[in-house]
């Protein structure tokens, strides 16, 4: 019998403890595979956010570290400084990377640390039941927002990679999406590119994608894609931010 | 290589760090501590070191977390305001079993304070280092000297147990000057087959973590821990006996405190009062045996603290009653002088055990 499919060894037999028709998964895989595909397996150390996928350090067959609730890039940063061969990452939801870890990213950012960010932007806190992110869009609906967000009293969304372009510190800023077929390749030439970045100890790297939650948007996973494609991509915009090298490689900007 | 200079506390803390083989530092400036910085940042570039001046302490302890997880010696120190930023760090490096060093040259709280030395982070540094069930090592240098010593005793230790250790200093020992005799450098080979240093094909993956939720996995760990905390309070407690042996007045005093009881008991004796000094050298675990042995033929104990009685209420817990307890403390940055410590002595030594 030909195999035609396998699962990523970077991936372990885990079961994911991710809702039906969540994003995360699928996010999970394109790294995996650009880990195996950089044969850096062994070298790589991966950093749990807090939020849904804080049990990632169960589902990626690399070591990994659980990081205190926005503290991904500083715990990053002390594992960067301590393995100088490493290939250090961290996996982030919109709270713990745009609001409890403002700072942290920001600064991470500047230092040009040398460690891949992968963001996820649902547009809203997952693991503990859906109260209104950073990133919540303005009208948008959630558990803290039940009138939907009110820019006049709760401010305006925050687009990470648009403010973390200015930053000099930046190598690449790219925002991607996990709405359709097309998307999901990009995201993971993307999220590849970071990689090869961190390989080739380029500086800080950051993949933005935007991401679903049916469970706490309140739609099926069908309805949440369309959603994300009609509502979030105006308002966050898909493509390269910044990209130091492109010129080395062919990359683009925006 | 050992060698005898003259230097201020917290550079000889510094460089006693970096002989004990750490080469990871995270930090942030506050005073009175920010010569650490100033040092490490000067030295470490010469013995291939990372100095890394953080965006805040909260982000210092976390790479120090990060860097205690790929296996390696690493440290941070701050001042009181600082080290309650570093609390939910310090409780997930407990949560974590991870071995690193906290330094904190106490200066005077609550809020902004002042930067006068203090002990008034005692219960923050022995009771409530972070939330949870937790305990961190906690050393009081009392000499520059000591300030160089236990730091490198404290990375060891903190190796050994996998936990977490704090040197309790105040503003007083970081800014004095000392002669200190320097450790020769040491090459330090603890093996850590638990880090996150990248598996290599080799080994499963190690998780670094302080998540469990199931309640009952995370019950076990925590008694697991504690087995392990049961075995430092047996081990690991150091005091200081200063005229302890024919003492009736017992003082109590750790760091910059223990040196103001000395001269005063020194004088006290020369007025025929038979005065003594018991200095916990180990805070947690606090030194209950050595209290009590030095407490056999004292007839009245004093606590001298540069707070409003913080850690008294630990000699009250190790004498039980079997003594009277009284206390003398300065707050808010003020140091008694030995003549004031002197002055409770005599009062204490005219009114008798009441
Ligand atoms: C210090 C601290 N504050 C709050 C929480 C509670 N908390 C857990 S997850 C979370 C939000 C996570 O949302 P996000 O980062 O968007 O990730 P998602 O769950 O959507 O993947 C919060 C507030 C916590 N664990 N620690
Ligand atoms: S709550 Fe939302 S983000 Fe979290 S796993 Fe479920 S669908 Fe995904």
């Amino acid at each position: 019998m030909k195999v035609v499919y396998e699962k990523t060894s970077a991936l372990t037999d885990q079961t994911l403890s991710y809702c039906p028709g969540c994003t995360h998964g699928v996010i999970h895989k394109l790294i995996g595979e650009t880990l195996v595909e950089l044969d850096v397996l062994g070298r790589t150390v991966g950093i749990a956010p807090v939020g849904c996928s804080v049990l990632a350090y169960n589902f990626f067959n690399v070591d990994m570290v659980q990081a205190p609730h926005g503290r991904g890039p500083a715990v990053a940063t002390g594992l960067a400084r301590s393995l100088p061969d490493g290939v250090i990452f961290t996996y982030q939801g919109d709270g713990d990377l745009a609001a409890i870890g403002t700072a942290e990213t920001v600064h991470a950012a500047a230092r040009g640390e040398n460690i891949v960010i992968i963001f996820i932007n649902n547009a809203i806190y997952g693991m503990t039941g859906g109260q209104m992110a950073p990133t919540t869009m303005p009208g948008q609906m959630t558990q803290t927002s039940p009138y939907g967000r009110d820019t006049a009293t709760a401010g305006y969304p925050v687009r990470v990679c648009e403010m973390l372009a200015t930053l000099d510190g930046v190598a690449y800023a790219e925002r991607v999406a996990a709405n359709t077929v097309p998307n999901i390749r990009r995201a993971k030439a993307a999220i590849k590119r970071a990689f090869e970045n961190q390989v080739a100890r380029r500086g800080f790297s950051i993949v933005e994608v935007l991401a679903i939650c049916p469970t706490n948007w309140g739609m099926t996973p069908i309805d949440s894609i369309s959603w994300l494609t009609e509502h979030m991509i105006p308002y966050y915009p898909l493509g390269v931010y910044k990209d130091k090298h492109a010129e080395n490689t062919g990359g683009g900007g925006v | 290589m050992e060698e005898k200079v003259l230097m201020k506390g917290n550079e000889a803390l510094a460089e006693g760090a970096i002989r004990a083989g750490c080469r990871h530092y995270f930090g942030y400036p506050i005073t009175p501590q920010t010569e650490i910085a100033a040092y490490m940042s000067r030295r470490m570039p010469h013995v291939g070191g990372i100095f890394l001046q953080a965006e805040s302490e909260i982000a210092a302890v976390n790479m120090v977390l990060g860097a205690a997880s790929a296996g390696v010696r690493a440290m941070t120190s701050s001042s009181s305001p600082g080290i309650s930023l570093k609390s939910e760090g310090i409780s997930y490096l407990a949560g974590s079993d991870l071995p690193c060093v906290i330094v904190n040259i106490q200066r005077a709280g609550p809020g902004l304070g002042g930067i006068q030395p203090s002990q008034a982070d005692y219960y923050l540094a022995t009771k409530s280092p972070g939330h949870g069930d937790l305990h961190m090592l906690v050393f009081a240098p009392s000499t520059v000297q000591e300030m160089a010593d236990l730091i490198s005793h404290a990375f060891n230790k903190a190796d050994e147990y996998r936990v977490p250790a704090m040197i309790l200093g105040d503003g007083m020992l970081g800014q004095m000057m000392e002669p200190v005799i320097l450790p020769a450098e040491r090459e330090v080979k603890t093996s850590k087959p638990w880090a996150a240093n990248g598996h290599q094909n080799k080994r499963p993956h190690n998780i670094i973590n302080s998540l469990f939720l199931e309640a009952d996995i995370l019950e076990n760990r925590i008694l697991d821990r504690y087995k392990r905390y049961a075995v430092i309070e047996h081990n690991e407690t150091r005091a200081e006996n200063f005229m302890t042996d024919d003492a009736k007045i017992l003082i109590i005093a750790y760091g910059a405190s223990a040196r103001i009881a000395k001269s005063a008991l020194t004088a006290a004796r020369k007025e025929g009062i038979a005065a003594g000094l018991l200095r916990p050298i180990t805070l947690w675990p606090f030194p209950v045996k050595e209290i009590n042995a030095a407490a056999e033929n004292a007839r009245d104990i004093l606590t001298v603290e540069l707070s409003m009685g913080q850690m008294v209420t630990d000699v009250k817990l190790a004498v039980q009653g079997r003594r009277p307890v009284h206390f003398f403390g300065r707050t808010g940055g003020m140091m008694p002088t030995p003549e004031d410590v002197l002055e409770e002595i005599r009062k204490i030594e005219r009114n008798g055990s009441i």
